[in-house]
């Protein structure tokens, strides 16, 4: 809603420091809950498409309409292009998080690196390997040692993701 | 020569009004009733323009309640209720949902950018500066709106304008007078008449209105007041009902002055920049003060750095090393009337004091809290902690964590280890069990 983008664009100078116009990773960098987020440089990294040091404010929001709720009364058009906080894409938003070099598959060896963030140095090798082999196993279903972005939306059919994805933001 | 002599009549006048109604009663420190007037008067005004805003604005849009409240519904459950889990669940897929959730509500919205900017209003209060979410409602409100434009600019600041001139001009010969005095109760007594009165006179010149509470926990001589920073204008607060010995850097120019001439009358703790960076120097002085029972409690602020005034940012240590007494002192701002923070980034000294001068009046509580001191076993980091919880709750200010210092400067990895700790306790706790099993 309009009211909504207004604050967000309140939101997008706030964080501008320099007043630039544009955000760079120093910016986000700077703001305190993300910092210590375990998962806080990946997800400012899914704000910068294609390598780029700086998201405006469109870029800024499209990567937040991913949390928007979903809405029950929008009538579905089939032929509008899927909106941005739809399952699929909410779904996508998550698989890129784990998927660094974009090449539509989740490796062994992405899964342990994202492990390895959320846990620090708390966890030995040898448990991450375990835990990343069990996951890896149980996900995928075509035996490349790999999950591939359907067998990540597979494994998670039975989730809300729509409840767990979704920033609702007051009037 | 007729419009000269006007001039000099009406200039004359007024003069010996602001004389007789304002700089008397301060130095005697009585009051004439003449603020309580007119912050009647205004009270009632904002109180109708409110009733005008509300029948005017249709229902469903009055929900401003949540302006303070948060531009999103977060999701406050700890880490173990968002991951779904129980102790001991394995790790799965969806983990990274609530990760990437909380990291996206903290970039729409996180509490430390928050507190430096102004507190939004809940309703309008007739000045434009704050009218973000307001339009345009009623004739008879503009025309309110406008006489109060002519009644803040031409009337009330040239008054406040003229007695800011005069308080400082008056602290800066008095105190200069008093220094040439030789050292003794004489001076001590007169050192404190001259900066009561001239305190009294520049909280005029901002139409402060003050509440003091529990005037018998005020601070004593020899002891540490520390108080929450909202902006430069806390001093002045303090200062009206006691006198304090401050801490602070050396400024140049106007500041300078000032400086220089408080500390020939009682002495102040300024130090020079370079000095500041050595901790133990800083500790050292600070303590030699505080042994001195003679000499006026010191004055400091712990966050260092101004927040606005709704909510309590972490105390750095340093100031709860010293040991001695420390009483504490909350002080809020009521932003009906007018805007205190001085948010440093935005606006500079000048145009922070027109701002000041040209909003309706200074409202504000202050109290005064039993003092506490160090206890057995508690180190310098709890103890401040301690202090902070107790200030923030007695002014209804809400407590942070964070350090002031944030705007400018990185986070500590600790934060982050703890989370990561957390985390790795749910999935490893069972983790083991189930490799043992296997």
């Amino acid at each position: 809603s309009e009211a909504s983008l207004v604050r967000l664009y309140r939101r997008f100078r706030d964080l501008d420091r320099n007043k630039k116009g544009y955000l760079c990773r120093t910016d986000l960098r700077q703001i305190g809950a993300l910092a210590v987020n375990p998962l806080g440089d990946r997800i400012i990294e899914s704000f910068f498409t294609d390598g780029s040091y700086s998201v405006d404010f469109s870029g800024f929001v499209r990567v937040l309409a991913h949390f928007r709720p979903v809405d029950d009364e929008e009538l579905q058009d089939p032929k509008a292009p899927e909106p941005l906080n739809s399952r699929m894409n909410k779904l996508r938003f998550a698989f890129q998080l784990y998927d660094l070099d974009r090449d539509g598959k989740i490796s062994r060896h992405e899964m342990l690196q994202v492990l390895r963030l959320m846990v620090g140095v708390q966890v030995t090798e040898e448990q991450l390997e375990s835990i990343t082999d069990r996951t890896v196993q149980e996900a995928d279903e075509d035996g490349d040692g790999a999950v591939s972005f359907l067998e990540f939306v597979k494994s998670l059919e039975k989730m809300d993701i729509e409840q767990k994805m979704s920033i609702r933001i007051l009037k | 020569m007729e419009v000269a002599d006007l001039a000099g009549k009406i200039f004359s006048t007024w003069l010996t009004l602001v004389l007789v109604l304002i700089l008397l009663p301060s130095a005697f420190g009585v009051s004439l009733g003449i603020s309580e007037l007119y912050m009647k008067i205004l009270v009632k005004t904002l109180e109708w323009a409110t009733l005008r805003i509300e029948k005017g604005v249709p229902k469903e849009s009055a929900l401003k309640n949540s302006a303070s409240v948060g531009i999103i519904q977060r999701d406050e459950s700890p880490m173990e209720k968002g991951l779904s889990g129980l102790r001991g669940r394995d790790f799965e897929l969806s983990d990274v949902f609530y990760f990437s959730k909380k990291g996206l509500e903290a970039i729409v919205e996180d509490e430390v950018t928050q507190r430096f900017s102004s507190e939004e209003l809940v309703s309008w209060n007739l000045l434009t500066r704050t009218n973000i979410n307001f339009q345009y409602i009623s004739p008879r409100l503009t025309v309110v709106w406008v006489l109060g434009v002519i009644v803040r600019y031409c009337v009330l600041l040239p008054l406040r304008v003229t007695l800011a001139f005069i308080g400082i001009s008056l602290l800066v010969i008095g105190t200069t007078l008093v220094g040439q005095l030789s050292d003794g109760s004489l001076k001590n007594w007169l050192s404190e008449l001259v900066h009561l009165t001239c305190c009294r006179i520049c909280v005029r010149a901002l139409s402060g209105t003050i509440h003091y509470h529990n005037k018998q926990h005020r601070p004593q001589k020899g002891g540490i007041c520390v108080a929450n920073h909202t902006s430069p204008i806390d001093v002045l607060i303090l200062t009206t009902d006691g006198c304090y010995a401050m801490v602070g850097q050396v400024h140049g120019g106007l500041m300078g002055i000032i400086q220089r001439a408080m500390v020939k009358a009682c002495p102040h703790v300024w130090f020079e920049r370079s000095e500041m960076k050595d901790r133990h120097l800083v500790t050292k002085r600070l303590k030699e003060h505080i042994a001195d029972k003679k000499k006026l409690p010191i004055l400091i602020f712990p966050e260092g750095t101004c927040i606005n005034n709704t909510s309590v940012m972490m105390f750095k240590k340093g100031s709860f090393e010293i040991g001695g007494t420390i009483h504490p002192v909350a002080i809020k701002y009521n932003p009906q009337f007018g805007d205190a923070f001085w948010n440093s980034s935005k606006y500079n000294m000048v145009s922070y004091l027109l701002r000041i001068m040209t909003s309706w009046a200074i409202v504000c509580d202050v109290w005064y809290m039993p003092s506490m001191t160090r206890e057995e076993g508690e180190d310098a980091v709890q103890f401040a902690n301690r202090v902070k919880s107790a200030i923030a709750v007695q002014g209804g200010l809400t407590e942070l964590p964070w350090d002031g210092g944030l705007k400018r400067a990185k986070v500590k990895d600790t934060f982050k280890e703890e989370q990561q700790k957390n985390y790795s306790k749910m999935i490893v706790g069972n983790g083991s069990l189930n490799s043992q099993l296997n």
